[in-house]
């Protein structure tokens, strides 16, 4: 019986551990074939350096990094009050009915392969922005908004799981003291959970500067820092998906270096949620 | 000098802003109220049921509530003490399954008509939870969360109603040199009593409080039940309190509730000596409960 026991914990522990493992392995793999070049290069020019033509020996990857931040804030712009405004309206306000129709459909929204937001975006979108807006619709704007449609989901749930955190005694303790519900919402209920929406938020963040298929499909991947909104721009995902197919040598290890960057960047993202999870009060 | 609450009465039902009100005095008519108020319970309830889903809380509640005594509402867990005062002031409303049948008046008005503010009705009826709610801000701001979110704004207006209600709550000597400090800071039984003063900020008419001293220790209860007496002059005051012992300390009447179903209510002096129905009798002297 002892045995037994032993033998299912250290199995769990096992395959525990290999998730671990598997997660330390790209990592390592990645920094190993992604840093000599950056040594090479010099961190400075590779990371602001504007010319990027790995065919030639010119590796900077400003352009990308630029594309990606502008692509993220955008998509956060609008994903960010519209999916908070989504779940003050699916916790506090819609009738149970109605919430019950919105929460799944919402999932489905993130069941949507990114392939399919991509290719709505470049036959309805970037025509659209095209025609009204001008530029050649390929732009930070549509890789945006499909972006800010995609994290959506992630926005909503997870602020929704905090606004349900909020204790039922602060908002009570509201009602009592003479708030209407909208007050109560804005003055107790948002500030409680103030720290788990900005978890939501960054998780958010970290979706989108990952997200790669719907982002080439719609951005232009042109290889310049985009002046404007309507500008075509490329972002680090895209520029490794684009090119390893025919990378070889100092390109390659560019491509990993590409890789290391986003890694940092999403790495910084994560521990920034960890942090303010941390400091989530313990509810009375 | 704060007037008589029940004087702004008539006044209040078409202002939306009582604060203004309440400070004019209008000592005239004082005799006629003070008559009038002896016929009309400031608070009634009648034939109250409610019901969580399939779950009977209350079964069929009458029971007024005079103006200026302290009603104390006593009975095990579970009785519907709770839900007796969170119906007076509707914040069952937003309870999904609850529903209920009956009526609950205040100074002769149906609250529960579709015509009355339910805004209004909270801030006229003020309620203080079972564990201190204080909100994550200073002492001072979580006693001028009423005043502020009825629209008052002049500071030295705010400042004048933040010391009147925590020394009202007898804690103004205790915080009036760190009004600044975060209400999170100070001990259970000042918590508490903060929050008792925000209720009174409010300016209320009928002050509510549901067990407002289950987490305390000897002397913050005592602390409270002194607040409780001199608040009466000027307040109605509804204390449930499953603590036989307080009930009997701080009340001028008694209800019994047990099981939804109101036992009897009668001056706590005679309550207590004297008790009518057995089960009334069972559960002062602590055989069940």
């Amino acid at each position: 019986m002892k045995t037994k026991e032993w033998l299912i914990e250290k199995t769990l522990l096992l395959m525990a551990l290999s998730a671990v493992a598997m997660l330390a392995l790209i990592a390592i793999f990645v920094f190993i074939e992604g840093t000599p070049i950056m040594a090479r290069e010099g961190l400075g020019h590779f990371l602001l350096g504007r010319k990027w033509a790995p065919t030639k020996g010119s590796f900077g990857i400003f352009p990308m990094i630029v594309g990606s931040v502008w692509v993220t804030i955008g998509a956060l712009v609008i994903a960010g009050p519209l999916g908070l405004a989504c779940a003050v309206f699916l916790v506090e306000i819609a009738p149970r009915k109605v919430a019950d129709i919105v929460r799944p459909a919402i999932q489905l929204l993130a069941g949507i392969p990114s392939v399919v937001y991509g290719f709505v975006g470049i036959v309805v979108l970037v025509p659209l922005i095209r025609e009204h807006l001008g530029g050649p619709g390929l732009s930070v704007l549509a890789a945006s908004i499909i972006l800010g449609v995609m994290v959506l989901p992630t926005v909503i749930s997870i602020s929704q799981d905090a606004l349900e955190a909020v204790p039922r005694t602060y908002k009570e303790g509201a009602l009592a003291l003479g708030c209407t519900h909208w007050q109560a919402i804005t003055r107790v209920i948002l500030p409680a959970a103030r720290p788990g929406i900005t978890v939501a938020i960054v998780l958010g963040l970290g979706r989108a500067i990952g997200e790669t298929m719907a982002v080439i499909m719609v951005v232009g991947n042109a290889v310049k820092v985009p002046a404007g909104l309507l500008d075509p721009a490329r972002t680090l995902t895209s520029n490794i998906a684009l090119e390893m197919a025919y990378a070889g040598g100092d390109h390659r290890e560019a491509l990993f270096a590409t890789g290391v960057v986003l890694f940092m960047f999403i790495m910084l993202l994560n521990s920034l949620a960890a942090l303010r999870f941390g400091r989530r009060r313990p509810s009375p | 000098m704060r007037p008589d609450p029940a004087l702004a009465r008539d006044q209040d039902l078409d202002s939306p802003r009582r604060d203004q009100d309440l400070a004019v005095p209008n000592g005239g008519a004082m005799a006629e109220h003070k008559a009038e108020m002896a016929r009309e319970p400031k608070v009634r309830v009648e034939g109250l049921s409610v019901f969580y889903g399939g779950v009977q809380a209350l079964k069929s509640v009458d029971l007024p509530v005079h103006a200026n005594e302290i009603l104390g509402i006593t009975g095990p867990s579970g009785s519907g003490k709770t839900t007796l005062l969170r119906m007076v002031n509707r914040l069952n409303d937003r309870v999904r399954a609850c529903r209920h049948e009956g009526r609950v008046y205040l100074d002769g008005r149906e609250i529960y008509d579709p015509q009355e503010d339910v805004i209004l009705l909270r801030r006229r009826v003020g309620m203080v939870f079972a564990l201190p709610t204080p909100l994550p801000k200073s002492i001072f701001e979580n006693v001028v969360y009423a005043p502020r979110i009825a629209g008052m704004r002049d500071r030295r207006k705010l400042e004048e109603r933040a010391e009147r209600a925590l020394r009202g709550a007898i804690l103004w000597d205790e915080v009036k040199d760190r009004l600044d400090d975060s209400a999170l800071a100070l001990s259970g039984g000042q918590q508490q009593r903060l929050c008792i003063a925000r209720t009174l900020a409010q300016e209320p008419e009928v002050v509510m409080l549901d067990e407002p001293c289950s987490g305390l220790d000897p002397i913050s209860t005592l602390k409270i039940e002194q607040a409780l007496d001199s608040l009466k002059a000027t307040y109605t005051i509804v204390l449930v309190s499953h603590n036989v012992q307080q009930a009997a300390r701080a009340t001028d009447r008694t209800a019994f509730l047990l099981m939804g179903e109101l036992v009897e209510w009668r001056p706590t002096a005679e309550m207590f000596t004297n008790p009518r129905d057995p089960r009334t009798a069972d559960f002062l002297e602590g055989r069940f409960g």
